[in-house]
């Protein structure tokens, strides 16, 4: 077994650890943390099969590096990723300074926010 | 060749393990600090896939910028924290959703195993083109010449994300300074490292984006190394993130991806497509571009980390109580 296919198996774990998080942290903050680790999961697998391209440039002797479109599309995938985390982040300290609380469960009446908090 | 299956492995270990101290730690600020860790090693990772244009970015962006953008919001939500681990469900639930998971997980790597071999690839048709757009770098050239459309709408999709985050602030609020980052308190360390950093971290940055042509790096590492000097900069409360109403800050938002349409469009009269470069100027289009999008990108970055604006009297209470 080579190096590459560990990192790929490596890359299917963290995708079940993630969703495991995903569906069973309350916390909506841990959630998005969860996210991220499916998400680089997926970047990682990405990862594996630009890796596994290469090896046609390594056959044409022309350097040992991976497919670049992967990668390409992997460096995307990073900066979108983290705008949507950025904005997952921002909507959750908002519905917490406004809330009070940190979870997405909307089925009971929120606590009155702490003294001081700035209302909408 | 055994030894560097080693290393592989005990690296694989080292991730799974700070993987499951994110998905377990008690507190979200331990799962933070475990992330930007996560997020150091996986670096390593792509640097033994051959994939140091994406080592860079990881490095910077999924561990750095994502890192302190969790730590923030981890601080800030930690009063609301106890009431979250009442709501855990149960243990027969758990393991029901463990047990589905970890299906989805063998049925993943089943794929891994099963990959076709020898492996489909692109990597010898963008090898054969990338002369023709003047860059050495491979992965470059793809994001700048051949999928320019996914590249183009990545920058562009990093303004309303801003527009999102700005969209919360309060109406009050509303043309005030974004208050995420809440300055350090005077007599720490931090103003003397964000007066001592940023010089050789600016440098780092521009020297990412010129050499990213034919060397790994690229505006978007480039961009990232120098959003985090000017947030070092706010942090340490040298200088105060602009106001959103601020016009210079809100043009250099957008300058980038207008220069993008700009040429592309051009394109389709000099060279007869959207986003195809005429061969002649390929080279220096791609430059402007790279420039343009590095600044705004830039900005991009900082203010998504910065957070919604909030009330002008709001901003000078935080400034006050660390001085």
């Amino acid at each position: 077994m080579s190096g590459t296919t560990l990192f790929g198996l490596c890359a299917a774990a963290l995708v079940g650890l993630g969703l495991y998080g995903l569906i069973c942290q309350p916390g909506a903050l841990r959630k998005i943390l969860a996210f991220n680790l499916i998400g680089s999961g997926v970047f990682l697998l990405f990862g594996v099969i630009a890796q596994r391209g290469g090896g046609v440039l390594a056959l044409a002797g022309t350097g040992a590096d991976g497919d670049p479109v992967p990668q390409a599309l992997v460096i995307t995938g990073l900066v979108v990723a983290f705008a949507a985390t950025a904005i997952a982040v921002t909507l959750l300290v908002r519905l917490a300074e406004t809330s009070a609380r940190g979870t997405l469960e909307g089925d009971e009446p929120a606590p009155p926010a702490p003294a001081g908090e700035r209302r909408p | 060749m055994t030894s560097a299956l080693v290393v592989d492995a005990a690296l694989i270990l080292l991730v799974l393990g700070l993987a499951l101290w994110i998905t377990a730690a008690r507190a979200a600020y331990g799962a933070a600090v475990g992330f930007v860790a996560y997020g150091l090693l996986l670096t390593l990772v792509w640097v033994r896939l051959a994939a140091v244009d994406v080592a860079m970015t990881e490095a910077a962006l999924g561990s750095g910028l994502t890192g302190l953008l969790l730590l923030g919001a981890a601080a800030r939500l930690a009063p609301y924290e106890a009431a979250e681990h009442q709501r855990r469900p149960g243990l027969g639930l758990r393991v029901l959703v463990g047990i589905l998971c970890a299906a989805i997980a063998a049925g993943l790597a089943a794929v891994v195993l099963l990959l076709p071999d020898p492996a489909p690839s692109q990597a010898l048709a963008v090898a054969a083109h990338l002369p023709a757009t003047g860059l050495g770098n491979p992965v470059t050239g793809v994001l700048m010449a051949y999928r320019a459309v996914d590249t183009l709408l990545e920058s562009v999709v990093l303004v309303p994300a801003l527009i999102g985050v700005w969209s919360l602030s309060t109406e009050m609020s509303w043309g005030g300074r974004p208050g995420f980052l809440t300055p350090c308190r005077s007599g720490s360390a931090l103003p003397l490292l964000a007066r001592m950093l940023p010089p050789f971290g600016i440098l780092v940055g521009i020297h990412l984006v010129w050499a990213g042509a034919d060397d790994p790096g690229g505006k978007f590492q480039g961009a990232a190394v120098l959003a985090a000097m000017w947030i070092l900069v706010m942090v340490a409360g040298l200088r105060e993130p602009p106001p959103v109403s601020d016009r210079l800050m809100r043009f250099l938002l957008v300058v980038g991806p207008l220069c993008f349409i700009g040429i592309g469009a051009a394109g389709i009269r000099l060279a007869g497509a959207f986003l195809a470069y005429p061969e002649a100027y390929a080279k220096p289009l791609i430059i402007a571009i790279e420039v343009g999008l590095t600044i705004s990108v830039t900005a991009v970055l900082g203010l998504l980390l910065a957070g919604p604006p909030v009330p002008e009297p709001q901003y000078q209470r935080q400034s006050r109580r660390r001085s």
